[in-house]
């Protein structure tokens, strides 16, 4: 069953071979066999699960079924869901239970979507090796040893664990692309807008954007077909028409422009990373891709300019958290003052007080102009570079990340090492644009990355060339030997 | 040395919405703590702020009310900083780039007309309030009022007086209230005013250094508290010391002002814009919309009031200054078909003495227009008396509906039967023979006397013309 895609469980599910609780039940027994080893899950809903299982099965049975309908799949803690315990990997967020859900959360759903359970994160989605989470690090099912990456560190570990079938996440520098890289999968970052941010617990409200880890690139398109839409709750919300995401998927990319961004492919990339990433590259022009050289030249501002604009707003994201109405309170305030302190001292891991921090300070009164505003400015150049890009090629395609997984502990006295593993991704953040890692291969056991870049609203487009990418290759269907 | 005061106000009107500007939670006032605050309000995590159209509706007539410019791009922004009734740790408002920029309101003085600048008017959100009493040692937060609506109205520093203040301030409340944006309920909070005070020598063109004066609720305290503070930089500064820049709180028990914090103590509010709201774009056709709904204003109406109505600018500007008051005045008018000057003495006199003594809105009225009109129209055929109609009016007040049947039931009808008159007359003149003779030896004031008795004896029903007529024609006969 785990080795179904969701295409396949659907068919089965719809011809009454299974029922959805046998299936939920069979991935809750996945979970159960196996999350103790990578502590991907931060809650497992086992009841809720259940009797969503079985409307499910009722819906199937009168013919009132979607495509995904009795489909489990885990959602990234960072969505609110009602009733349930929603953390974003942070001792602040212990107690706290949403009386709502997120939009999304609420489309799976009305989808007739089963939720297993709340995916383990770095704390805030403030993290790219899920390090930070107050629930302890998740591992790569790949290799024990090894980051899953993050934040979406949790729902990546679950997909490639083949414990749920598939998994929201988020991504505001690469928090979705990045963990399906490291774990072999394939990861959507939709165009900014395209999906609901209400019920999201915001880290950087202008960059952040929910969306899909998923085996492979339909999967991918089924859920996000369900995720993506306007939402009136959600002022940031694009106002665009349903799509089908699946119906390009067999589209033939014969004359399809690649770009490869000279900037992506130099310094700082592994050499064995490289090595993979041509190799797939090559498998595009086989099927007639048509590759040309761009120039992306303030690719090299991303990372900067990131760890001003994501810090600034999550400096004011986070103020809310201030032990007064939900969340972590400090014991025995000794008057208004002291809770601040200590509630926000003693809730939040250190990784968050850094960006808090260094968001206070880009924002402060004198500087504001020197960081915050020059950081917009550059922003508004790094996208320019990207509409330029875009006369001239239909996609770009670049390495998700510049190494394969590191081992725990390897960057985490480094922070701007750590933040360097972000680097190939930020920049699609920054300009809003949609970007898709899937699996290309292997360096030393552990998965690679190929990230596509296209213009706004191209997801359809991006699935298209993943699918037909995972029609001659099988990396997405191999699996970590100790979980299949 | 003479001293010029130098003010500017920065008002707080409550936009007048049924929901808040950012959710959809009632902003009704008076409901019990924390009830009327919904995620959004309670700034809990992952929700977003969805702005309220009418609040922008609001804002935009009023920014063409004041003949200022609409933007047709505004941005909101975060302003940050913790309090316990301030859920997100930023309030939402607007800093840059304003709805309403440079607008100009007319006030009239004493002695001539003044323009005062009006220099932006911006959309923000409310805080919510901390209660302190009640909770032993502890403080309460109700977050009734966070998220609701305010344009908060920043004048230009162009007044030079408490009295131009309160004049600006006034104007505002009525122009507020003509366009019904702000209930203008001080008492609520609806309507609140802070003021920028300094003085400088007059003659010199630069400001002194000013203190900002905060929680001035009523039109009486923002009177006091800048005379007040006027005194007290004078003070400082003729004893040769330097005024500070400083916030004050404005106590209205003690009738003092206090330091709140100084200009050091001032927050760093790290403005910048909120990304969770697009830039606020207002365009052109619902302008010229908002334009076409725009009402009769203030100004226009006491023009139109003194030249239609051929009342004095005095009447004309009390009868204005409540859109409900000259709506009231004109129903009035209309249905009495009278002089013009009746229907407002009754309007601006008897009326709005009871009105006041009841603490009554003149919407709240026991005496309606078309009842007030139907009592009118009887002093002018001259049914009535003048000083009947008070009589009939107290009855109508107390919950008689029709003029005409209390004129019946009480037999108030004036009497016009010159016959009648004259017997009355007569009877008068010949039971106060003394007095006759006095008056006919010169002492003319006695005529009053004898107009008193024959009303008295007519029991106020008598038609005053009529009865003055026949005395003097019989005090003179002989």
């Amino acid at each position: 069953m785990h080795t179904k895609t969701l295409a396949e469980l659907s068919s089965a599910l719809q011809k009454r071979e299974i029922s959805s609780v046998e299936l939920t039940q069979y991935f809750l027994e996945r979970i159960e066999r196996y999350d103790s080893q990578l502590n991907a899950f931060v809650t497992v809903t086992s009841e809720t699960a259940l009797s969503q299982a079985q409307s499910a099965d009722d819906r199937l049975k009168m013919g009132d079924h979607s495509a995904l309908t009795g489909i489990p799949l885990a959602h990234k803690d960072i969505f609110c869901t009602s009733g349930i315990k929603t953390t974003c990997g942070s001792k602040m967020l212990d107690n706290f239970i949403a009386p709502y859900s997120a939009t999304i959360v609420e489309k799976c759903q009305q989808a007739g979507m089963v939720m297993l359970g709340k995916t383990n994160m770095d704390e805030f989605a403030m993290g790219s090796s899920n390090e930070t989470s107050y629930y302890g690090t998740v591992k790569n099912p790949w290799d024990l040893q090894a980051v899953p990456g993050g934040s979406s560190g949790g729902s990546a570990s679950v997909v490639a664990a083949r414990i749920a079938p598939i998994a929201t996440g988020t991504d505001t520098g690469g928090s979705i692309r990045q963990p399906a890289a490291l774990c072999g999968l394939t990861g959507l970052k939709p165009t900014y807008g395209l999906v609901s941010r209400y019920g999201m617990i915001a880290f950087a409200s202008s960059l952040d954007q929910g969306g899909v880890l998923a085996n492979n690139a339909e999967d991918t398109a089924l859920l996000l077909g369900v995720m993506a839409g306007f939402d009136a709750k959600d002022s940031t919300s694009l106002d665009s028409p349903p799509k089908d995401y699946t119906a390009r998927l067999n589209d033939s990319i014969k004359g399809l422009k690649i770009g490869l961004p000279k900037e992506y492919f130099g310094e700082g990339l592994d050499p064995e990373v490289a090595k993979v990433l041509e190799a797939s590259i090559k498998t595009l022009e086989q099927q007639g891709a048509v590759c040309q050289e761009i120039s992306l030249p303030n690719m090299h501002l991303s990372v900067p300019v990131y760890y001003i604009i994501a810090p600034a707003e999550c400096s004011s994201n986070l103020s809310r958290y201030d032990g007064v109405r939900f969340g972590y309170r400090c014991d025995n305030p000794q008057d208004l003052l002291d809770m601040y302190k200590r509630s926000r001292g003693e809730g939040f891991g250190a990784e968050v007080k850094r960006r808090v921090m260094i968001g206070t300070y880009a924002l402060s009164a004198g500087y504001y102009d020197a960081y915050y505003l020059k950081a917009q400015q550059i922003r508004r150049l790094i996208s320019d570079d990207f509409k330029k890009a875009f006369e001239q090629v239909d996609v770009i395609a670049s390495p998700t990340t510049p190494t394969a997984a590191f081992n725990f502990g390897e960057k985490t006295d480094d922070p701007v090492s750590m933040y360097l593993s972000d680097i190939y991704t930020i920049a699609v953040n920054l300009a809003g644009l949609p970007g898709l890692s899937m699996s290309a291969g292997f360096v030393n056991q552990r998965p690679v990355g190929l990230q596509l870049i296209g213009n706004y609203f191209s997801e359809d487009h991006l699935l298209n060339i993943a699918h037909q990418y995972q029609q001659d290759t099988d990396w997405h269907t191999q699996m970590p030997a100790q979980f299949s | 040395m003479e001293w010029e005061t130098v003010i500017g106000l920065e008002v707080h009107a409550q936009l007048a919405t049924k929901s808040k500007i950012f959710s959809g939670a009632s902003t009704a006032y008076g409901a019990p703590p924390n009830t009327q605050a919904c995620a959004v309000d309670l700034g809990l995590p992952g929700v977003l702020p969805v702005l309220n159209q009418e609040a922008v509706y609001m804002a935009a007539k009023f920014g063409l009310a004041v003949n200022a410019k609409v933007s047709p791009r505004s941005v909101f922004a975060r302003k940050n900083y913790f309090y316990p009734d301030l859920p997100k740790g930023y309030q939402i408002s607007q800093y840059e780039l304003p709805i309403v920029e440079g607008g100009q309101l007319t006030i009239e003085m004493d002695e001539a007309e003044k323009t005062i600048g009006i220099t932006r008017a911006h959309l923000e959100e409310d805080a919510g309030k901390s209660l302190h009493e009640d909770f032993q040692g502890l403080s309460g937060i109700d977050l009734n009022r966070a998220g609701t609506p305010l344009l908060e109205i920043v004048s230009e520093p162009d007044m030079r007086s408490a009295k131009e203040a309160i004049a600006y301030m006034k104007k505002l409340h009525s122009l507020v209230r003509y366009l019904e944006i702000c209930d203008g309920n001080m008492q609520e909070g609806s309507f609140r005013c802070d003021a920028n005070v300094s003085v400088r020598p007059k003659g010199q063109a630069e400001f002194g250094t000013r203190a900002e004066l905060k929680n001035l609720n009523s039109f009486r305290f923002v009177e006091r508290a800048i005379n007040l503070e006027v005194e007290r930089q004078i003070d400082i500064l003729e004893s040769g010391g330097q005024v500070s820049q400083e916030t004050r709180l404005y106590d209205a028990e003690k009738n003092e002002t206090r330091s709140m914090r100084a200009k050091e103590e001032a927050n760093d509010y790290r403005y910048f814009p909120d990304p969770d709201l697009l830039p606020l774009v207002v365009e052109e056709d619902f302008l010229q919309q908002t334009q076409r709904d725009l009402p009769e204003l203030p100004d226009e109406k006491r023009q139109r009031f003194t030249t239609q109505y051929e009342l004095s600018t005095y009447d004309a500007g009390v009868l204005t200054a409540n859109r409900d008051i000259a709506d009231y005045f004109e129903e009035a008018l209309q249905a009495a078909d009278c002089e013009p000057k009746l229907c407002a003495n009754w309007v601006m006199g008897n009326l709005s003495a009871l009105l006041n003594k009841s603490n009554l809105e003149i919407t709240q009225s026991p005496v309606s227009a078309a009842h007030l009109a139907g009592m009118l129209r009887r002093i002018a055929d001259n049914t009535i008396s003048g000083k009947i109609a008070k009589q009939v009016f107290e009855a109508m007040w107390e919950g008689e509906s029709n003029a005409d049947q209390v004129i019946e039931k009480q037999g108030l009808k004036q009497v016009t039967n010159s016959s009648k008159i004259e017997q009355m007359v007569d009877e008068v003149i010949a039971s106060n023979p003394k007095q006759l003779a006095d008056y006919r030896s010169g002492k003319d004031k006695l005529f009053g006397f004898f107009v008193g008795q024959v009303m008295k004896a007519s029991k106020g029903k008598a038609n005053p013309a009529q009865v003055n007529e026949l005395l003097k024609k019989k005090l003179a006969e002989n």
